[in-house]
């Protein structure tokens, strides 16, 4: 499934959405947006090997946790389309970056517009960190670092199958601070995994601030090779270098891909916030109307009429 | 003298899952320590080394369950779910992945002191949505648990004896089922795993001092039948006694409490297992003797659930245990 939208225009269109709701709703997860738009718009929009979207474009209220009581559940999976042996599967690890894989999943035509308007309403299935039940997740990644793992295990059952369909993990700089992406990455290369594919988010950010006032990690590049993966290093608004990364060999190994991001990209206003843009609320609403204004001329829109 | 079976779970493991192309057999570096050594070199497709990573084990696992495998995974029980506890509740619990958790070295089944001892992980899975659990007390058990716990759907947390295992019973476990070893009318004995043998032992002892004991052996913790439990405790005169090779805290005492309480069961209940303390290294046998956790200390249990000294001594017991053990359950056929 192809969408008619230049992968430019997929980008700029989660931009403004995000950057919409967070200004309806006195804040969000706008930096992310910032960083991670055209990783998300190349992977739903070319990389990736998808079906038709199997649930409905206005997503269901929740149905519940999975338990024995409850047959009818089901995963947000069916968004990505079907889970067939040659098509591509997609995690997005650091789930709080749901509300910008929401945004993809509209601009890519997967999911209604009225899907963000249910974003982190009560009895709501659009949940703020992605569940797994949320649309276009298949696990729970909110707790960071075990995405890859899953993808993994995942990766490695489809090779033993002689599926041909890659597992495709989006994934968070801040997650190689936990141990578990470098148990991940050893086991990925020890058992040869070559159809796990990931691409990272490296904005250089937190949630408590910049990366290096938190926790220094170093060339991440230089240690996910020494673990053993295939690592490519890229501008991560570069479409096209994002598209040449992708193509890199690497036979018997995970290939890792490495955005570097701006956390401002698109929106300098941003940088008014720094070091705490995990999440922006507005301050005040002098502020909230400034960014208003910033933002809209940056992303060639009206500025939101939130009054109404 | 009760049969002792030698390794009964690598013979057991491998007649299950030999062949079966979705059964996975994962370890993390504690291949041999769980009998699996011989299935790995005879069966390398079906083996997976995972090393000591357990936290990109079970999220590794949760993945395969997603690809459709059953993977059983192998490591000492307390290594599955103290430090990767977010990845089993994340990874397989909440997911309902067929993840078969074997957990080996049970309790003080282990010299290895605080940090190989699962002395609380029946309480930590009795919380776990999705989860249910087994525990083995015999070779039957052992023998029995590879198909007990693939016949559930969803995860499983197994505790696993390993090593020269005794031959208490000839049936294999009905998942949701409980033996029942013995049909007195005075006190109702509950126990699981390790302390059934004891109790065996403390029960044909106290039958020759005039005590009538109903006696209750649980492989089956999660789902449990609480109706059937009540109708035992209904057929007691005194009350109940447990005694589990874990804290007295979440694990089978507490079970029989809430079953109690919830309906409002006016008996005394004893509880025995170890008391709000860590173990340490030593023997089972010290170990079991040191924290209560025998046949001497079950004899003391009962005798404050009555009121009566029985006048049972350690050589009484040791005598019973030679004597009664296998014959008792021969009679009873279980």
């Amino acid at each position: 499934m192809r969408n008619e939208k230049t992968t430019e225009q997929v980008a700029l269109g989660i931009r403004r959405r995000v950057f919409e709701h967070a200004i309806r709703n006195n804040g969000g997860y706008l930096s992310q947006a910032c960083s991670a738009a055209e990783q998300l718009a190349w992977l739903y929009n070319e990389e990736l090997r998808l079906g038709a979207p199997t649930l409905p474009r206005v997503p269901k209220p929740f149905g519940g946790v999975p338990s024995a009581a409850n047959p009818g559940y089901h995963t947000g999976a069916g968004y990505n389309g079907p889970a067939a042996p040659d098509l591509d599967r997609l995690f997005i690890a650091p789930a709080h970056y749901a509300l910008v894989a929401y945004a993809t999943l509209i601009e890519v035509d997967r999911m209604a517009p009225e899907g963000l308007e249910m974003f982190n309403q009560d009895g709501s299935s659009v949940e703020m960190i992605g569940a797994e039940h949320s649309p276009g997740m298949e696990v729970h990644n909110g707790t960071l670092g075990i995405g890859l793992s899953t993808g993994a295990g995942l990766a490695w059952g489809r090779q033993r199958r002689g599926e041909t369909g890659r597992t495709w993990v989006f994934m968070s700089d801040g997650e190689v601070q936990e141990g578990q992406t470098w148990e991940a990455v050893q086991a990925a290369a020890h058992h040869g995994i070559d159809s796990l594919h990931a691409i990272m988010d490296v904005n250089d950010q937190q949630c408590d601030g910049a990366m290096d006032s938190v926790m220094t990690v170093g060339d991440i590049r230089a240690k996910f090779e020494t673990f053993g993966a295939a690592c490519v290093e890229v501008d991560g608004h570069d479409l096209g270098a994002i598209r040449q990364a992708a193509r890199e060999p690497h036979e018997g190994r995970p290939l890792i891909i490495l955005a570097r991001t701006s956390p401002f990209r698109t929106m300098p206003i941003l940088e008014e916030r720094f070091p705490r843009l995990h999440y922006v609320r507005f301050k005040s609403e002098a502020e909230r109307a400034r960014f208003n204004t910033s933002i809209a001329a940056d992303l060639g829109v009206d500025p939101i009429d939130y009054a109404h | 003298m009760v049969e002792m079976v030698s390794r009964p779970y690598a013979t057991a493991f491998e007649n299950f899952a030999a062949g079966n192309p979705d059964i996975l057999c994962l370890s993390a570096d504690l291949t041999s320590s769980c009998e699996i050594d011989g299935f790995r070199d005879r069966h390398p497709d079906q083996f997976l080394s995972l090393g000591m990573a357990e936290q990109n084990m079970m999220s590794f696992a949760g993945g395969l369950g997603l690809a459709g495998f059953r993977p059983f995974i192998h490591t000492f029980g307390v290594f599955m779910y103290r430090r990767p506890y977010d990845q089993l509740m994340a990874s397989i619990a909440y997911p309902r992945r067929k993840v078969r958790l074997m957990g080996f070295l049970p309790g003080v089944t282990t010299p290895g002191g605080m940090t190989h001892q699962s002395i609380e992980d029946i309480s930590v899975m009795r919380s776990i949505p999705n989860m249910s659990i087994l525990e083995t007390g015999d070779a039957t058990e052992v023998e029995s648990i590879c198909e007990a716990a693939d016949s559930i759907d969803g995860p499983v947390w197994c505790r696993v004896l390993r090593g020269s295992v005794p031959r208490l019973f000839d049936t294999p476990i009905k998942v949701g089922e409980m033996r029942v070893l013995s049909e007195g009318s005075d006190v109702l004995v509950v126990t699981s795993g390790i302390t059934t043998e004891e109790a065996m032992r403390a029960r044909s002892a106290l039958q020759g001092a005039g005590l009538s004991i109903r006696h209750l052996h649980l492989h089956t913790i999660k789902p449990f039948d609480h109706k059937a439990l009540l109708d035992h405790i209904g057929s007691v005169r005194h009350g109940v006694v447990t005694l589990e090779n874990h804290v007295t805290e979440g694990g089978i005492g507490s079970l029989v409490a809430e079953t109690m309480a919830d309906a409002g069961v006016g008996k005394r209940l004893v509880r025995l297992g170890l008391r709000d303390t860590y173990a340490h290294g030593g023997s089972r046998a010290y170990l079991m003797r040191y924290y209560g956790l025998d046949a001497l200390a079950l004899v003391r249990g009962i005798e404050d659930l009555t009121g009566e000294s029985y006048g049972l001594t350690e050589d009484d017991l040791d005598a019973a245990r030679v004597d009664e053990v296998h014959s008792l359950v021969k009679a009873e056929a279980l």
